[in-house]
């Protein structure tokens, strides 16, 4: 059966389900999110509806421009330790045999799944000074007794890379199994050793790719919201912990509504450079 | 040499992987109540407390009916749109592709603050069947990806086969379509169901002072003091989330399913 054109209104009939839901539980919340961005913040918590600059004016601060300064600085760290990790690790991986692979993506997919709630859950008790790894450097005798290692930047970043790794190399997957082998193998030929094939055949091949998984791991560093929370101080809060905190805790909808609304800009221009570099990877 | 390398360099990453898990898996068969690791005692007490006490057992079984009715409404919405994009020309109607996976691109808690606003301008904010709708819309791109990718893979000359025959049109989707794309349809509704059950910003924006799922339960836990209960409830995440990805390799093709998974982002 070839695609074709519908031709008269009842071919359309499997298309009202999903475009409704979609138009009234997606498109409809979205907009009702950017007109509340407008509105005016009434004393005790509500709103009503007006068009007025008041919650987009709160972001020329000081204190927001730190914490956005903070959060794209988090989220390009989580990016390029996953890149560094990961780029090795995948191409392994797809060189690895079949139930092998398997096996790890099963693993990945697992953590990947894994709510932020269970990892802050899981990497504060390996962190902490009762159950943590500090207890083990004091078995082995190298520390005198255990301390606890958050709440702290180093405990945010090791938990973010830790959601996120799984999603990085799910990412360069597709990417690093359809590389041809031939290439490294003809590296090999001409007496090139294995690392050095690696990087002066494979990483150059995948420069779009590596641009490209730097950006959506970004977006989804970005989009963090617990972890910065659990394993880290207030000076370690992101942009998407203050979007929570305003819309739960202050009953600010504008600003949080505001917040999120410049939150979309900045992800749809990265989601429009990525785009962009795969146009461009496109061409010969 | 090399070889020994790269053994050593995924073992670093599997204890990486998995070193958070092994010490909260230490915690969760701990006899008494506090959290130290390695553990004092073996016990599976902190694995009953999950279904004797009734807080805890309220949330889980919050959190399967949630993750049971919404995987199943994002089926329900993504299954007949893979269909009509696979069967009509209908360029315009491809917006409805990106609408589906555009709430799991963005940051999830723009989605959760749309759906916040919008139950609350409706006023059904709190409602238990509001957090179902939400969950749908939050994961509907799971089931969408992987039926898109389903369609493609079905030769058209079988369905042509079919027509000339003279089967109808829904006689070919029963007979021929449905069954080709049955192993697509249960793993998108896996790969939500999975996600569902772990989900924590939008249930907590549209419903958390109503409805505690688990992932609620847990942060709320956590707020109050650690109890390994907490733990014995993520092994049993973590072992429903391997499971169900076991499975679908098991009976699917995993490496495929997601060699085209993220070639679609």
């Amino acid at each position: 059966m070839r695609r074709e054109p519908p031709q008269k209104i009842a071919d359309y009939w499997p298309l009202a389900f999903p475009a409704g839901m979609l138009t009234v539980f997606f498109v409809i919340p979205f907009a009702t999110m950017i007109a509340v961005s407008f509105f005016q913040r009434q004393q005790g918590g509500f709103y009503t509806p007006a068009f007025v600059f008041d919650n987009y004016a709160r972001f020329v601060s000081l204190f927001f421009g730190r914490v956005l300064g903070f959060s794209l600085m988090l989220a390009i760290a989580v990016a390029i330790c996953c890149i560094v990790l990961g780029i090795p690790f995948t191409y392994l991986l797809t060189r690895m045999g079949r139930k092998a692979q398997v096996m790890w993506l099963v693993a990945l997919l697992a953590i990947l799944s894994l709510s932020e709630v269970i990892i802050g859950f899981a990497w504060s008790t390996l962190f902490s000074r009762t159950a943590g790894i500090t207890n083990l450097l004091v078995m082995a005798g190298l520390m005198q007794e255990p301390v606890a290692l958050t709440p702290s930047f180093g405990a945010v970043l090791a938990g973010m890379v830790y959601q996120a790794l799984p999603y990085t190399i799910l990412i360069l997957y597709p990417a690093l199994v359809r590389l041809d082998p031939t290439l490294t193998e003809a590296a090999r030929t001409l007496g090139a050793s294995p690392v050095r094939a690696f990087f002066t055949v494979v990483v150059p091949t995948l420069r779009n790719t590596i641009i490209a998984t730097l950006i959506m791991v970004f977006i989804f560093a970005l989009g963090s919201y617990l972890l910065p929370q659990i394993l880290g101080r207030p000076s370690h809060w992101t942009l998407s912990v203050l979007i929570t905190d305003q819309a739960v805790y202050q009953s600010n909808m504008p600003f949080a509504a505001a917040m999120a609304v410049f939150l979309v800009l900045v992800t749809l221009a990265m989601v429009g450079l990525t785009v962009l570099i795969g146009r461009k990877g496109d061409a010969p | 040499m090399n070889t020994l390398l790269r053994r050593l360099y995924f073992l670093l990453i599997g204890l990486f992987l998995t070193a958070p898990m092994i010490v909260v898996a230490g915690v969760s068969v701990n006899v008494k109540q506090s959290l130290t690791f390695p553990p004092q005692g073996f016990s599976l007490a902190w694995y009953g407390e999950i279904f004797t006490n009734p807080e805890w057992r309220n949330a889980l079984i919050a959190s399967l009916t949630l993750a049971v009715l919404s995987a199943a409404l994002a089926v329900l919405i993504a299954l007949p749109l893979a269909w009509f994009l696979w069967r009509r020309i209908a360029p315009w109607a491809n917006i409805f592709q990106l609408l589906g996976v555009a709430p799991f691109t963005l940051p999830p808690v723009i989605t959760a603050l749309g759906l916040l606003t919008f139950w609350a301008t409706t006023g059904f904010y709190g409602a238990s069947w509001t957090a179902v709708i939400s969950h749908a819309i939050f994961f509907v791109t799971l089931p969408l990806v992987t039926l898109s990718l389903g369609f493609t893979a079905i030769d058209r000359s079988l369905v042509e086969a079919a027509a000339t025959m003279g089967a109808n049109e829904r006689t070919i989707f029963k007979t021929v379509v449905l069954p080709l794309i049955r192993p697509y349809l249960i793993s998108g509704y896996a790969f939500a169901f999975v996600l569902s059950l772990n989900e924590y910003i939008v249930a907590y924006m549209t419903v958390g002072f109503t409805m505690e799922t688990l992932p609620i339960k847990i942060f709320n836990a956590l707020r109050y003091g650690y109890t390994p209960t907490m733990a014995s409830v993520t092994i049993l995440f973590v072992a429903i989330a391997a499971l169900v990805f076991g499975l679908i390799a098991r009976f699917g093709d995993l490496p495929k399913l997601l060699g085209a998974m993220a070639a679609e982002k």
